[in-house]
């Protein structure tokens, strides 16, 4: 049992089996929370396909289980978890971001307003933007 | 700050969207009942902005243009550092000070009117190459942080205070540049404001680096 955060959500995976640094997840949850599926070529996620380094394929898929934070490693991106393995979070690469921000396209987010209402950035596309941070303190 | 700005400028296709860089449950909204902006002011307690935008400090603001493309990346906002100057009983500033925030203020609001009048004609809409060079440099460290701040903010969220905290603290650690993720790893204060004595000791331990970086703008000090 486990609790994934990830770039677009909060995800709860009741038949995760956290050992140590290994999260392995039911297939069905693994597409879910990620997008990354096991196929005969490798773990994939859309379009793209990581082949299994040979000889160590049963640290990353075990029947029809994946060990996401293998993968997550493998790929270098940043992967954190609680002390007791009952939280964790999967994230992008810095390499993903600055090549996300070098294409100048603006990220979307969707965050609440003081009422609780969801705003997302492509709510204002149509009109210049001036995003400016501010805080309490 | 940006209502007066917003309400000159509301009519020509243009929108100011405040956020919060606050994850304190509640913190931000006394202001914004206070202030009542007729634009977005939204809440980001988990720096959403900080992971998307590399934000780091407040102000700081993003040019986004109809297109949805970033015309000046995250930067500071008419900010400079001459609250440094201020004499803590007072809080007031010297004078040279005090001309140079004043200037910093003017300098962008009238850079954000050029913008909104004149678009990619105007000298403050940065070409892409420039836009680039001006991106935030991210390192692994810093998404690194980024991630244990969000994973510190549910724990704390979710009642875990003391693994909360100390995720809090190991982000700041891991990405010393972000006074977003500092403040809210400093532990509770309900004065609210700048004016700890920890946080003048973090700007004084700055020495000559700046707190709030140079902006590529003409007339900015």
């Amino acid at each position: 049992m486990a609790t994934i955060l990830t770039e677009t959500g909060e995800f709860e995976a009741p038949q995760a089996e956290v050992s140590g640094e290994a999260l392995w997840l039911s297939a069905r949850e693994a597409e879910t929370a990620t997008g990354w599926v096991a196929r005969p070529e490798g773990l994939c996620k859309t379009e793209t396909c990581v082949p299994l380094p040979p000889g160590r394929e049963e640290e990353f898929v075990r029947g029809a289980r994946v060990n996401i934070a293998a993968l997550w490693r493998h790929l270098g991106q940043p992967i954190v978890h609680s002390d007791r393995g009952h939280l964790w979070l999967l994230a992008s690469s810095a390499h993903d971001r600055a090549a996300a921000l070098r294409s100048l396209e603006a990220p979307n987010f969707t965050l609440p307003d003081a009422s609780g209402r969801p705003h997302s950035l492509t709510d204002y596309r149509g009109k210049k933007v001036f995003l400016v941070t501010w805080a309490s303190w | 700050m940006w209502q007066a700005l917003y309400e000159e400028l509301a009519d020509q296709n243009f929108v100011v969207i405040a956020v919060a860089m606050d994850s304190r449950e509640g913190d931000a909204l006394p202001w914004i009942e206070a202030a009542k902006p007729t634009y977005p002011t939204l809440i980001d307690r988990e720096h959403r902005l900080a992971e998307l935008y590399g934000v780091v400090n407040v102000p700081q603001a993003i040019w986004i243009d109809e297109g949805g493309r970033i015309v000046r990346p995250a930067e500071a906002a008419g900010a400079y550092e001459g609250f440094r100057k201020m004499n803590r009983a007072t809080r007031e500033l010297p004078a040279d000070a005090a001309q140079l925030t004043s200037q910093a203020k003017t300098t962008y609001l009238n850079a954000v009117r050029d913008w909104v009048r004149r678009g990619p004609d105007s000298e403050h809409a940065l070409p892409a190459d420039r836009a680039r060079a001006h991106l935030p440099a991210l390192t692994e460290d810093m998404v690194t942080a980024q991630a244990m701040f969000r994973l510190g903010q549910y724990l704390l969220r979710h009642g875990e205070r003391e693994e909360g905290e100390r995720w809090l603290k190991e982000a700041s650690r891991r990405h010393p540049d972000s006074w977003c993720i500092w403040r809210q790893g400093a532990g509770v204060n309900e004065l609210g404001l700048a004016a700890l004595p920890d946080f003048w000791e973090r700007v004084e331990a700055l020495g000559d680096r700046r707190y709030y970086a140079t902006v590529d703008m003409k007339g900015m000090p």
